[in-house]
């Protein structure tokens, strides 16, 4: 077999094997927080006999590593319970949120990533020099700007002075996609001033950082421009630090809106989250953990990958 | 005024730079001084210096490149009847790749990793639009068999992981040939080769040179090396022009004397000690390799070191000589064999010896910066294995630093300097000093020359050889160079591929009959005489056509 599949798998099961263990803590938090599902339904002032007929009910007379692996074996297929709150499917709650996060999450990452990589090899072009500072500078700033703060000053020049774009981001399935990208603009515009400057700065550092090399020079001799040089002979050397800083602002997309999704009241799954967690609904807490850490394991996951596979000592042995 | 076949012509040639030393203010530091020099076409120029004596950048200067903060701020700099040290971007990008072109001296660091050979080699005729890519893969492929590279119509289509250093060094040769460039600038292309690999890579520069009729610029500081290329040489010394003149007059009749210093290092003579009843080191049977390795690195090793003597290892890299080092001080525990020391077995891992046994057995490394903490003053390097062996403190350490300080002649006023303060060579007379405060029956001495200037490496060279007489250590001297072999050893052993070839007191080692290895690897060493290349490749080849 080729080294590279080899390893290719082993991250693979490894990265299976960290969501398993992020399952385990998330049944567990849940677990050892005060008083329980049946106690959360019925109220502080149920009988003793209440509860005990009611956790007979849920399930939860059984031992706490069954339950783990009922809940485990349904989250699998999909199924996440009922919520405490509303009684609903969470799964069919959760899908409609999940994609309408997605949707944010792909539009704001649509803008930022190429932006950003641009930027960064462009900083490297003109290093040090007034090009490079203004980038930096810029990208700083908004970084530096609490998100909240951001999106309220967006909201106020671009919804309020300007009127393009409405204040509250308010999807759902009858609009086109023209619509949707118009009622998410604001927000995937904050969330690109957030993510922005963290990959701006590690392409710059990743480039520069292969630009002492040696082969840099041997290029610089051949007479290439200098854009030429950074885009063909340093990119190629620096693509596994970009993924991997590509993939964690990524995961922030997904897992890390939850103040914007808030601001803008965007039907998303930071908004539902922060709406469960308020109600102590705790089958809906731990459905959201289990997405965000398999988001978040499965982006890494690719980063992880994607460096294996541009290093060329791998990919062509000996 | 230049006439039409001159190509290069540089006049009072001025380079500075700034320099960052630690603790001062940045300052400007003069790296060529008024240097001239006239290269008609299809001639070869050697530029022959020490480290710091300006030559690679004089080289550079050809490309009217400057590495990191260097500036070239005054004189002349014409190629092809153009000025070219005040010319803009443009104009340098179109002549950089396309009229001069750059071999560098780690091809492996110059080539991008990520790209196949054969497009990094067509790179600059096909950015220049000199051809089609077809023509330029066919001249590519002409270049790799006039190389002597293997597989001449598939070697482009590899990585440069995937080939040899030595090939990848002609390769960088075919890359700098390929867009018919009137000048070559050679950079050290075979310092970082093993001889046995340089001798071939020379006779590959020097058929293509012939074949190609491209003028070169060809820097090294090994003068054996540059007398058979080259057509006359120029010696470099703190940036400014010793001498300069033919190949034959600069070996034969040189005016200088930093030139005749130049050809006559290395020429330290050693008595021979003949090996005692005893051996005070004794390696038997050393079999050993690197973790979950299938191959051994070292297999059935046995040599012996006598007590105030000098066992040189000498081979190529990979030949297992710094792994026998490794063995013989625990940090690599052997998987079969023994090393016995004073005739008491030692223990194979470092962890299981104790400080005495410890202490008898002391290093020196190939690189002197890395192998000292660059925060820690000289006499706290030099103090802390007293402290640790002796545990000599205060006034007592002190002057055991200071009269070992005086051992390797350094004198008052190094003890209290970091070693980014120190030159290449008072680096290694540190850490000579070091290894010396364990006072040791043995000291193991990596490539410890290796990295230093000819001259620096005869001083470090006759202070080793004049300690062994004061104090009576013995050296197990790791090397890949003969001639400081000849120089130092009592006994040689050379390794090959991972066992020893041939093993003996230095005269029965270098006195022929030969075994075939041994052959190879001593005549490849440049000799310092017309023709030598030419002599040694015409008898490999009549060899071979015998066999």
């Amino acid at each position: 077999m080729h080294p590279v599949l080899t390893l290719v798998i082993q991250r693979l099961a490894l990265g299976l094997l960290l969501l398993l263990a992020a399952s385990v803590l998330i049944f567990v938090g849940t677990e050892i927080l005060p008083g329980d599902v049946a106690q959360a339904v019925l109220g502080q002032g149920a009988t003793e006999q209440a509860l005990a007929n009611m956790r007979a009910q849920m399930g939860l007379d059984q031992p706490a590593y069954i339950r783990y692996f009922q809940w485990l074996a349904g989250a699998i297929q999909g199924d996440f319970g009922v919520a405490l709150s509303n009684r609903q499917d969470i799964a069919s709650s959760i899908s409609r949120r999940l994609g309408n996060t997605l949707f944010l999450a792909s539009v704001a990452a649509a803008i930022s990533v190429p932006l950003a990589i641009f930027l960064g090899l462009l900083a490297v072009r003109y290093r040090d020099r007034w090009p490079d500072k203004l980038i930096s500078g810029i990208t700083l700033t908004s970084i530096s700007l609490p998100e909240f703060l951001l999106g309220y000053i967006m909201m106020y020049i671009f919804a309020v002075q300007l009127g393009w774009f409405p204040s509250v981001s308010n999807i759902n399935a009858g609009m086109s996609f023209g619509q949707k990208l118009n009622a998410v603009a604001l927000p995937a515009l904050v969330l690109t001033l957030v993510v922005l400057a963290h990959m701006m700065r590690m392409t710059r550092a990743a480039i520069l950082n292969v630009m002492q090399s040696a082969y840099i020079e041997t290029a610089e001799l051949k007479g290439l421009r200098r854009l030429t040089i950074i885009a063909r002979h340093a990119m190629p050397n620096s693509i596994a630090p970009i993924v991997n800083v590509v993939m964690i602002n990524l995961a922030y997309l997904v897992v890390g809106v939850v103040v914007i999704e808030v601001v803008f009241v965007y039907p998303g799954m930071g908004q539902y989250l922060v709406d469960h967690v308020s109600k102590r609904d705790v089958p809906v807490v731990q459905a959201c953990g289990l997405i965000f850490a398999s988001v978040y394991i499965g982006l890494n996951l690719v980063a992880d990958i994607v460096s294996i596979l541009s290093n060329p000592r791998l990919r062509h042995p000996k | 005024m230049a006439d039409s076949d001159t190509l290069l012509e540089i006049r009072n040639l001025r380079i500075e730079a700034t320099v960052y030393a630690p603790g001062e203010k940045p300052k400007n530091a003069l790296i060529v001084d008024d240097v001239s020099l006239s290269l008609e076409r299809g001639k070869v120029m050697g530029l022959i210096g020490e480290s710091g004596a300006g030559k690679s950048t004089i080289g550079l200067a050809a490309l009217a490149y400057g590495r990191g903060g260097i500036r070239l701020t005054g004189g002349e700099i014409r190629l092809n009847g153009r000025e070219i040290r005040t010319a803009g971007p443009g104009t340098l990008r179109s002549l950089r790749g396309r009229e001069v072109t750059y071999v560098a001296q780690s091809a492996a660091a110059a080539f991008n990793p990520s790209k196949r050979i054969m497009q990094q080699v067509i790179e600059a005729t096909l950015h220049h639009n000199l051809c089609s890519q077809s023509e330029a893969e066919a001249r590519a492929v002409e270049l790799f068999r006039t190389l002597s590279l293997p597989d001449p119509e598939t070697f482009g289509k590899r990585y440069p992981h995937q080939v040899s250093g030595g090939q990848l060094q002609r390769a960088m040769t075919a890359m700098a040939l390929c867009p018919h460039p009137d000048l070559v600038i050679f950079d050290e292309p075979t310092t970082a080769l093993d001889v046995t690999t340089q001798i071939d890579v020379l006779g590959a520069i020097k058929a293509a040179i012939h074949e190609t009729g491209v003028a070169a610029l060809y820097i090294t500081h090994d003068l054996a090396v540059v007398a058979q290329v080259s057509d006359e040489i120029m010696v470099l010394r703190h940036g400014k022009m010793v001498e300069h003149g033919t190949v034959q007059q600069i070996i034969e009749a040189p005016r200088e004397d930093y030139t005749r210093a130049l050809i006559s290092v290395r020429a330290i003579e050693h008595e021979e000690k003949k090996p005692t009843a005893e051996p005070l080191l004794r390696a038997d049977n050393v079999t050993a390799r690197y973790g979950a390795m299938a191959v051994d690195v070292l297999s059935n090793v046995s040599v012996d070191l006598f007590a105030g003597q000098t066992l040189a290892l000498v081979g190529e890299s990979g030949s297992g000589k710094s792994t026998m080092a490794r063995v013989i001080t625990g940090l690599l525990p052997p998987r079969g064999g023994d090393i016995t020391f004073e005739g008491k077995p030692l223990p194979p891992a470092l962890k299981n010896r104790s400080r005495e046994e410890l202490r008898q057995v002391q290093m020196i490394y190939q690189m002197a910066d890395v192998a000292m903490n660059p925060r820690q003053t000289v006499q706290t390097i030099i103090g802390r294995p007293l402290e640790f062996y002796f545990n000599l403190r205060g006034r007592k350490r002190n002057e055991r630093i200071q009269e070992l300080l005086d051992a390797i002649e350094l004198g008052k006023g190094f003890a209290d300097r970091y070693p980014a303060e120190l030159s290449g060579g008072q680096k290694q007379r540190v850490c000579i000093a070091r290894a010396l405060a364990a006072n040791p029956k043995v000291i193991i001495c990596d490539e410890v020359t290796s990295a230093l200037d000819p001259l620096v490496a005869d001083g470090i060279l006759k202070l080793l050889l004049d300690l062994q007489k004061r104090e009576g250590v013995a050296y197990l001297f790791i090397t890949h160079d003969i001639a400081t072999v000849r120089a130092i050893a009592d006994s040689i052993a050379v390794m090959y591929q991972g066992r020893v070839q041939r093993y003996g007191t230095k005269s029965e080692v270098l006195s022929p009959p030969f075994d075939a290895y041994t052959e190879l690897l001593l005549s490849s060493v440049p000799e310092m005489k017309l023709g030598w290349l030419e002599q040694v490749l015409a008898t490999r080849r009549m060899e071979s056509a015998g066999n």
